[in-house]
């Protein structure tokens, strides 16, 4: 139990994905959270790089999940606009409502 | 030996406990803090795993450039959040079972421990941390092995950074604007005229 070891840091980044999935089931109507959802499996998936890269001294792990932040922020930042953008159009966020082009 | 120990489980607790009550969370703007409280924490469990840098980007980035836009977006946009509520328990069950399922198949795939041994060596061994400190280290291989896809990352930024203003640039009507433009051009002999008044008479 003491021995802290790379099993140690993948159960917490497993517990924090299966949350973030959870989080898109349980607020499937809200994108915001969704979105805050998506931000926690990203936060799993570099836990998940960074624990690797500590267990195998090996840096390029490190290097990718500076990537992978990368892409979050670029992902959140464009997902924001589209929201706003979208709460102009329609006046709401709900997910039901996006449904004007009947895809 | 004991106090990384205690220093993971506080960290990793509080991680999950914030990662928890971002999702169950009623109200966004909560939401919203304790996702900040997680990247906190997490940036804590980097820094026991060694990755200071990384812990360091985590909460200048995260927090204060992403869970800040998450912020202003949540309390700039006038939505009643109760709505958004209802019908939600419909789906706790299901996505509750998926969650439990793929929780047991990753924990079953870590206890199964089929990962690679330690001590691989790997592409880009990290160096002794009394030779080269985290950032140095982690410099030296981003801007040699790794350049070509820091330029893309950055590339990638940019094409964000102009989608997002093209995305939610618009015209307003009736706004009064300085046009620096038609003001530049604007020349004394098109506006001023010079008059001879006689003394007695006007204009």
């Amino acid at each position: 139990m003491l021995e802290i070891g790379l099993a140690h840091y993948l159960t917490v980044a497993a517990i924090l994905f299966t949350l973030g999935i959870f989080g898109i089931f349980l607020n499937r109507r809200n994108v915001i959270v969704i979105l805050m959802s998506i931000e926690l499996i990203l936060l799993a998936v570099n836990i998940n790089f960074v624990a690797f890269s500590a267990h195998l001294g090996d840096l390029a792990g490190q290097v990718f999940a500076m990537f992978v932040l990368t892409v979050a922020a670029a992902e959140a930042a464009i997902g924001l606009a589209i929201l706003v953008v979208y709460f102009r159009n329609r006046g709401s966020i709900a997910v039901d409502d996006i449904n004007l082009m009947k895809g | 030996m004991i106090i990384p120990a205690i220093a993971f489980y506080v960290f990793a607790a509080i991680t999950i406990l914030s990662g928890l009550m971002v999702v169950t969370a009623r109200n966004p703007v909560h939401s919203v803090l304790w996702l900040i409280l997680a990247f906190f924490n997490s940036a804590g469990l980097f820094v026991l795993m060694g990755a200071e840098f990384l812990a360091m980007v985590l909460v200048v980035v995260y927090v204060g450039a992403v869970a800040v836009l998450f912020l202003f977006v949540v309390m700039m946009l006038d939505i009643n959040f109760q709505n958004l509520r209802q019908g939600a328990t419909n789906y706790a069950m299901i996505g509750g079972i998926i969650g439990v399922i793929l929780l047991l198949e990753l924990i079953f795939l870590l206890g199964s421990a089929a990962v690679l041994p330690a001590g691989v060596a790997g592409a880009q061994p990290t160096p002794a941390f009394d030779v080269m400190s985290n950032t140095h280290a982690l410099g030296h291989v981003l801007y040699t092995d790794y350049f070509y896809l820091f330029q893309a990352a950055g590339l990638v930024l940019l094409v964000a950074m102009i989608g997002a203003i093209v995305l939610t640039l618009r015209q307003r009507e009736g706004v009064r604007k300085q046009k620096v433009a038609s003001q530049m051009e604007r020349r004394p002999e098109d506006t001023l005229e010079v008059v001879k008044v006689q003394s007695g008479q006007g204009v």
